[in-house]
């Protein structure tokens, strides 16, 4: 895959998320982490947006969690995404404690085939050679 | 027991003597954004009773001070470009009173203007987001695309948390579509029912395109000053006696709690400064970029409990002739929506209160509450507004 095929926005990691993309090329999902209030975070700082500490450190999620909310995406706000509706987006709550943006894939894009608090696993897609995004499947109780 | 809120409260008592929207708003691609500023100023201006010259201090959002100033040929010692999103008008009648109050300016004026409809034929585009901010890493790889996106995962979840329904999120829309019938200068003006709401095509789930407001070409502006120059203008004075504003994240995923607004820390605030109760208020103006934001921001103003939004706009109690009038010009949902609408409630409260409303009229309004909201459910301002 080459960037010239992926026609949707893609991330370009900044230098305090760098951490976070090099997991997710590697398939792995890491989320900062304070070790002064003990408390992960999202989104990556050079610092805890809860107490302000600069104390932090990365620590690799499991990759499991709940949807706390989803939507159907009916319409493409990109052109890219315009053969891909509807597409589902999702607020996921990951089991360290964190509520990241995502899309809910492998599940129907119908409303009667998702909740919110469906439990949910992380999957990696290799959108290009540089970027794979971390995207949620279903998964049973 | 006075609070630190209510001592607050302005130590002169500031007043909105002018408002009005631009010479034309809906759909004008004849005319473009400062063209919409400058005849809403000029509008508003005029029926203050002031003139151009009169203004020290200006307001606005999205386009900067910098460019409407000149525009307008004014020279002002005191301005203010914040922008937060649709609230940001609203948010400026609290910054205008604190500069009017400390002496710092005897006038100030806030303008809008925005060709939201129109901005699509001329190929205007947005100014691009950095690309190492959060929403641009964050967000926008898994098509967050704009409010419709956003504002229906927090609508969702209301719906989970509390069972609210699509008829109740229609009722909104056939409500505020009720109060247009009543409004000449609304775009959307023909009857819609609760049917039509639901049957229309999904926007984002779980919106429908009639729970979407619209996107319009329009200016607005309006004008403040002391209660002592107040004396000279045209008309009785409108009073700003409550004001609070609030931001609580821009990304959604920082969003504190997915089912109410920043409406939960600003209403209080300037509930408290006004010292009135919920009871008092004679007419309504929240921000309805989607039903859902008016529903959940009575909620979070304190009309109704959390969760209990859906059944409080049930019945048609918010149309002409119920028992909550809300959003009496048609509302972002079928007046006018050209991006950023605060504007256009403070000209509808303006209105009320100084019984202008026409047919739409509420009677005998004497108190308002006013409420905007900007970004993803990000930035709110609350208002109080009343007459003697």
């Amino acid at each position: 895959m080459s960037d010239q095929k992926y026609p949707r926005p893609l991330p370009t990691p900044s230098p305090e998320a760098q951490r976070f993309w090099e997991g997710t090329k590697k398939h792995e999902l890491w989320i900062p982490y304070c070790r002064s209030c003990e408390t992960s975070y999202w989104y990556p700082r050079d610092f805890c947006p809860h107490c302000g500490s600069r104390e932090v450190e990365w620590r690799q999620s499991e990759g499991k969690g709940r949807v706390h909310t989803f939507a159907i995406q009916y319409r493409a706000f990109h052109p890219g995404w315009a053969d891909e509706v509807p597409y589902v987006t999702a607020l996921i709550d990951l089991d360290e404690g964190v509520r990241i943006f995502s899309n809910l894939v492998e599940v129907e894009a119908d409303p009667k085939a998702i909740r919110c608090e469906m439990p949910v696993e992380v999957v990696f897609e290799d959108v290009t050679d540089e970027i794979t995004l971390a995207k949620f499947r279903p998964v049973s109780e | 027991m006075t609070t630190d809120r209510e001592k607050a409260g302005w130590l002169k008592r500031i007043a909105i003597v002018g408002a009005d929207e631009s010479d034309e708003i809906g759909m004008v691609p004849h005319k473009g954004v400062l063209q919409h500023h400058s005849e809403a100023a000029l509008n508003a201006l005029d029926d203050a009773g002031l003139s151009l010259a009169d203004v020290d201090g200006l307001f606005t959002a999205g386009s900067s001070t910098l460019q409407v100033a000149e525009y307008l040929g004014i020279h002002p010692t005191y301005t203010d470009s914040t922008s937060v999103g649709g609230s940001s008008f609203v948010i400026h009648v609290e910054h205008a009173a604190a500069a009017i109050a400390a002496g710092l300016i005897d006038v100030a004026l806030i303008t809008h203007g925005e060709t939201g409809y129109s901005n699509r034929f001329r190929k205007v585009s947005r100014a691009p987001m950095d690309p190492w901010f959060p929403a641009a890493q964050f967000e926008m790889p898994y098509h967050a695309g704009g409010p419709p996106s956003t504002y229906a995962l927090a609508c969702m979840r209301h719906m989970h948390q509390y069972g609210t329904t699509h008829e109740q999120l229609a009722e909104i829309a056939v409500a505020t579509r009720k109060w247009a019938m009543l409004n000449p200068k609304a775009l959307m003006r023909d009857p819609l029912t609760i049917d039509d709401v639901l049957s229309s095509r999904w926007i984002t789930y779980p919106f429908h395109l009639l729970d979407c407001c619209l996107v319009t070409d329009a200016g607005g502006a309006i004008a403040l000053t002391s209660a002592e120059r107040a004396k000279d203008c045209k008309k009785p004075p409108v009073w700003v006696l409550g004001s609070g504003e609030a931001h609580t994240h821009w990304t959604l995923a920082n969003m504190p709690d997915l089912t109410t607004t920043p409406a939960s820390i600003s209403g209080p605030l300037a509930f408290e400064m006004a010292g009135v109760r919920h009871d008092d208020i004679d007419v309504v103006e929240v921000y309805d970029s989607f039903t859902y934001t008016a529903l959940v921001t009575l909620e979070a103003l304190g009309f109704c409990k959390p969760g209990e939004g859906g059944a409080f706009v049930s019945g048609q109690r918010t149309a002409p002739g119920g028992d909550f009038p809300l959003n009496t010009n048609g509302g972002g949902l079928s007046y006018t929506h050209p991006g950023m609408y605060g504007m256009f409630l403070l000209i509808e409260a303006m209105r009320q209160l100084r019984g202008e409303g026409g047919e739409r009229q509420v009677p005998n309004a004497k108190l308002a509450c006013v409420n905007g909201t900007g970004g993803a459910l990000s930035s709110t301002g609350t208002l109080i507004l009343g007459v003697d």
